[in-house]
């Protein structure tokens, strides 16, 4: 007899019904998606960095980068895939960027730029990346114009936006000490631009009548004495201290050696206890105030704290020639640790829009090296991962955190 | 301080084989022209650009080496009159909207009158003091281009965004290719007048005021004319390079423009050759391409090995590539 | 009236430091005629070393003696084996080799030492004199010793034979061969001093400005400014310059505002040039046709 028995049947059913379902779009989903600088075993990013020139010392932030990815790369890799991070020279000077970025974009096809520095380069580079399309990442910057999804959709800063920071600083002298005549020094750069129109759209109206006197002050410079002298002249009772590490040493030492004992507000870029309170003096630096938005290596109250053991065991074992009393290097860490959980939340569709799409979409990402209470959170309408601060008051010893984790909401 | 470079011209020779020596240089300057033509085509984009600024460069470093090579008149800052120009095209194509093509002969005016007026109370100055009231210019340009009274024209320190020319409709080409032509074009107008400017009564007399001012102020040269003419006119040709590289680069910043920028032309003066034209292309090439050999050769330290490559040059040649060049060809007629 | 006098001797502390490396560049033009571009950098390197032995448990001043020396002999290695094989080419070429030691010295400094900055100690007291706020003691003892180096380079200069033979050797190598001076030693000789007289300047403004690879960039200019400003050929006038440099700067700043500091003074520099192209108390030079 030919007729054929219905088991065998249903299992060819059976067989006939999984194939159509195996060529359904589901499963193909799971199929790895690639776009440039991407691979099954690689994904290359790329980034400009200042190992040479007048911004040299944050060259670190970049050596740092390297030997975080190797240790990434020595446990496996993100989803089985190497990174391989391609960093270029550009010595701050934005017509060098420009050209290292083409390189990068056009000749290296990386994936994604990552913590390129500065934001006269980054200015350079802004409207290509942008008009090519290539995700450009935590800017190593905290200018505000990073954070502006609807014409710039492809750039996403990390620091925080340094107008915040100066509104933060603003708007707590208005509250606690709004008769106060205020110094400010600040570097002539955007930098210090951006920081000083902060402070100012802090204090409104009440700012003409509040800042006593302004000085700045070039990179070029030797000393900043003549300034601090000119300040102190004035007869201002607070001194906002708007400076990169070196100079900012050097205003807090001379305040000090010339009996000027003002209501004394450093910026974040130069509060770091090693970089700069050190070389300034501790005794001296009693009384400072700034915002913090992670832990400073140097201060004692994060002496056991895991996340820092954690930091120096990374140091010692991977990067033994920075320095851990560097904050640059922690900072560099976090930002690795961010580009990371980027890429991981990625899985398997490595594309540039999906990669820009992961970096808008993080949510309550702690990195444990931040303040405790403070996360990272974008979406597609906020471009701004990092929207948290503490003010702190230097002890002589140590950053003591005071007042609640203030979130600063930073439009462009 | 004097510059000790051999003159340009060689002793005077028979008719006929001055005739065939000049048929060969006008096939060689053709040849090159070619080359310089096709060459876009056979590269990437991002090489294109790289080109273009060596262009662009080369015009610069013509300039330079007018005043000091052919003139005697050291500089320390001509990256300040590079960035009038680049500053003058940007302006102007951002706040009047002009067109890219009309910056360029504008930003060389500019700095005509611009050299011609720094030119004129640095007749006073020799040598080193020249040196220095260059080096000055050179280091306070950036400051100037920030201040308070130039922000709405300048841009302060966020600089001046430039918007890329496009290439024209049915050319085929791309916005990099159609810069780098524009570009060339310019190269060659430039040199050629630059050419005829050396070769003429003016060049001599820029020569004459190099080696013996004295006596060329007694067979009647207008030394502080000349002079200041050419600081101004070498000014002239590194706006003309500046506004050029700015459009290429599409972005115009104060510290850009800094005192390394200035050190760097004279290097590239010093290493393409002193008094001579074809010094400036290579010299344009060895600033705009050596920096990125020495970052692949060392991530460590590679400004040390750019020095090492400055060293062995100027052991190996000390009267720049084309006077290697130069003695080289003079060898191997013999 | 105050604020006057705070910035004039402000202006005096750093025009100090300017007058030290002043004093190094004018040693190197006395000695060869040329304006070493590259003598901030020398001057910083040697000061890591200083800081190396210091880190290393080397007393201070036994620090400084060795870094002097070694300051010395590492000047006349670099002129017998860098600067020779230049000696006879156009001025512009031995520029470039400048232009090469300083870009070397500043990379191998930030690959060795790394770009962050470093204190570096004073040898003088942390007190200020009297209590004062003006200027303070390391300040009042740099220029101090300044004012020794510049003593010791005169009577040199002036008093011993070998000074006298290097000062022909500058001015007229042909006829001091023919006297039986050892040119090629004697401007050897030149770089040696000078890289010790940098070396002290070096250490002496550290404590001041920090210790980093950049540290002498912006202090050249005005350094270049005060020597010329004073005559190149003149110690005493280079030292005077820097001063006066520092001083100028630092009114300028206060008075007429920070943000054009470095055009107005440079300004004003260039003016007097104008006005004394050799500068204040240089030798004006009168060539026969």
């Amino acid at each position: 007899m030919t007729i054929v028995p219905l088991r065998p049947l249903r299992w060819l059913a059976a067989s006939a019904a999984l194939a159509v379902a195996s060529l359904s779009p589901n499963v193909f989903a799971q199929a790895a998606k690639y776009g440039p600088g991407a691979s099954a075993t690689e994904i290359k990013l790329g980034q400009t960095m200042p190992y040479s020139g007048p911004a040299s010392a944050y060259g670190t932030i970049g050596k740092l980068h390297q030997a975080y990815f190797k240790m990434i790369n020595d446990n496996g890799g993100i989803n089985g895939r190497k990174v391989n991070l391609i960093s270029l020279d550009d010595g701050y000077s934005p017509p060098k960027t420009v050209e290292q970025v083409r390189r990068l974009v056009e000749q290296d096809e990386v994936l994604a730029l990552f913590q390129t520095l500065g934001t006269p380069p980054n200015s350079a580079i802004h409207k290509y990346v942008n008009g090519k399309k290539v995700p450009h990442l935590l800017l190593a910057t905290g200018a505000t114009k990073w954070g502006d999804p609807k014409n710039f959709p492809w750039t996403m800063g990390f620091n925080l936006s340094y107008q915040s920071e100066g509104e933060i600083y603003a708007k707590w002298l208005l509250k606690t000490k709004p008769d106060a005549k205020v110094a400010i020094l600040y570097q002539n750069d955007d930098y210090g631009k951006d920081v000083l129109k902060g402070v100012k759209d802090g204090l409104g109206a009440a700012g003409a009548k509040m800042i006593v006197k302004e000085a700045t002050y070039e990179v070029t410079d030797p000393t900043v004495d003549s300034q601090i002298i000119a300040l102190q002249g004035s007869g201002a009772d607070t001194f906002i201290n708007i400076t990169t590490p070196k100079f900012g040493a050097q205003a807090v030492r001379k305040a000090w050696d010339s009996g000027w004992k003002p209501l004394h507000i450093i910026n974040n870029v130069s509060a770091s206890v090693g970089s700069v309170l050190i070389p300034a003096g501790l005794d001296k630096s009693v009384g400072l105030v700034t915002v913090q938005y992670y832990k400073d290596p140097n201060d004692p109250q994060w002496k056991d704290d895991p996340a820092m053991l954690e930091w120096r065991a990374f140091m010692g074992r991977y990067y033994k020639e920075g320095d851990p009393k560097d904050a640059s290097n922690l900072y560099a860490y976090i930002t690795a640790q961010t580009m990371v959980q980027i890429l991981k939340q990625c899985g398997n569709d490595l594309t540039r829009e999906n990669v820009m799409k992961q970096a808008a979409s993080l949510k309550n990402f702690k990195s444990a090296l931040l303040l405790p209470g403070m996360s990272m959170n974008t979406s597609p309408t906020d471009f701004f991962p990092i929207q948290q601060a503490q003010l702190a008051k230097f002890t002589g010893q140590l950053w003591q955190g005071f007042g609640d984790v203030i979130s600063t909401g930073a439009q462009p | 301080m004097e510059t000790t470079a051999a003159p340009l011209t060689m002793p005077a020779a028979p008719a006929g084989v001055d005739a065939a020596r000049r048929r060969r240089h006008l096939i060689g300057v053709a040849i090159l022209l070619v080359a310089a033509c096709v060459l876009p085509f056979l590269v990437g984009n991002y090489r294109v650009f790289q080109l273009t600024l060596v262009l662009a460069y080369s015009i610069a470093l013509l300039g330079l080496n007018m005043l000091t090579g052919y003139n005697g008149q050291i500089s320390l800052g001509h990256g300040a009159f590079y960035a009038i120009g680049a500053y003058t095209a940007a302006i102007l194509m951002d706040k009047f909207g002009m067109p890219y093509w009309m910056t360029i002969p504008i930003a060389g005016a500019v700095c005509l009158i611009a050299g011609f007026l720094f030119g004129l109370p640095a007749l006073r100055l020799e040598g080193l003091y020249l040196a220095l009231a260059t080096f000055a210019l050179g280091v306070a340009m950036p400051q100037i281009l920030k201040h308070k009274s130039l922000e709405q024209w300048t841009g302060g320190v966020q600089g001046i965004v430039i918007v890329k020319p496009e290439a024209p409709e049915g050319l085929g080409l791309s916005q990099d290719q159609w810069l780098y032509f524009f570009t060339l074009a310019w190269v060659v107008l430039m040199f050629f007048i630059g050419w005829n400017l050396l070769r003429g009564r003016i060049g001599r007399a820029m020569v004459a005021i190099r080696d013996q001012p004295v006596a060329a102020q007694a067979m009647g040269v207008n030394t502080s004319l000349v002079k200041s003419l050419t600081f101004g006119v070498s000014a002239l040709y590194t706006g003309v390079a500046g506004a050029l590289g700015s459009i290429a680069i599409q972005f115009v910043a104060p510290d850009s423009f800094n005192i390394f920028l200035s050190i760097t032309l004279v290097v590239g003066v010093v290493i393409g050759g002193l008094a001579s034209i074809s010094g400036a292309i290579y010299g344009a090439f060895f600033i705009q391409f050596i920096p990125n050999v020495a970052d692949q050769i060392s991530k460590a330290a590679p400004w040390a090995i750019y020095g090492i490559f400055l060293l062995a040059f100027m052991y190996a040649m000390p009267t720049g590539v084309a006077g290697f060049v130069r003695i080289l060809r003079a060898r191997l007629r013999r | 009236m105050d604020q006057l006098i705070h910035q004039i001797l402000s202006g005096l502390a750093t025009g100090g430091i300017y007058a030290s490396v002043a004093l190094a560049l004018v040693m190197i033009y006395q000695a060869t005629h040329l304006v070493n571009f590259a003598q901030g950098e020398l001057a910083m390197f040697a000061t890591y070393l200083a800081w190396a032995l210091i880190q290393a448990g080397v007393p201070y001043w036994g620090a400084f003696a060795i870094t002097v020396v070694s300051a010395f002999v590492g000047g006349v290695l670099i002129e017998r084996i860098i600067i020779r094989p230049v000696e006879n080419a156009p001025i512009l070429a031995v520029v470039i080799v400048f232009i090469a030691l300083l870009v070397i010295f500043n990379s191998l400094a930030g690959w060795i030492f790394s770009y962050t900055i470093k204190p570096f100690p004073s040898p003088f007291p942390a007190e200020p004199l009297f209590g004062n706020s003006y200027v303070s003691s390391h300040e009042l003892g740099s220029m101090a010793i300044t004012l020794v180096v510049l003593l010791m380079l005169f009577v040199f200069f002036r008093y011993t034979p070998l000074g006298l033979a290097m000062r022909a050797a500058a001015q007229n190598p042909e006829s001091s061969r023919l006297v039986g001076i050892r040119v090629g030693w004697m401007l050897a000789l030149g770089w040696g001093l000078a890289a010790a007289i940098g070396a002290i300047a070096g250490m002496m403004v550290a404590p001041t400005v920090f210790l980093e690879p950049n540290m002498m960039g912006g202090i050249l200019l005005y350094a270049f400014a005060g020597a010329l400003l004073g005559g190149i050929d003149s110690p005493g006038g280079a030292v005077l310059g820097g001063f006066i440099v520092g001083v100028l700067e630092n009114v300028v700043g206060a008075y007429v505002g920070t943000e054009l500091k470095l055009t107005v003074a440079l300004i004003v520099i260039v003016g007097v040039l104008v006005v004394r192209p050799s500068g204040l108390f240089g030798k004006v030079h009168v060539t026969r046709v």
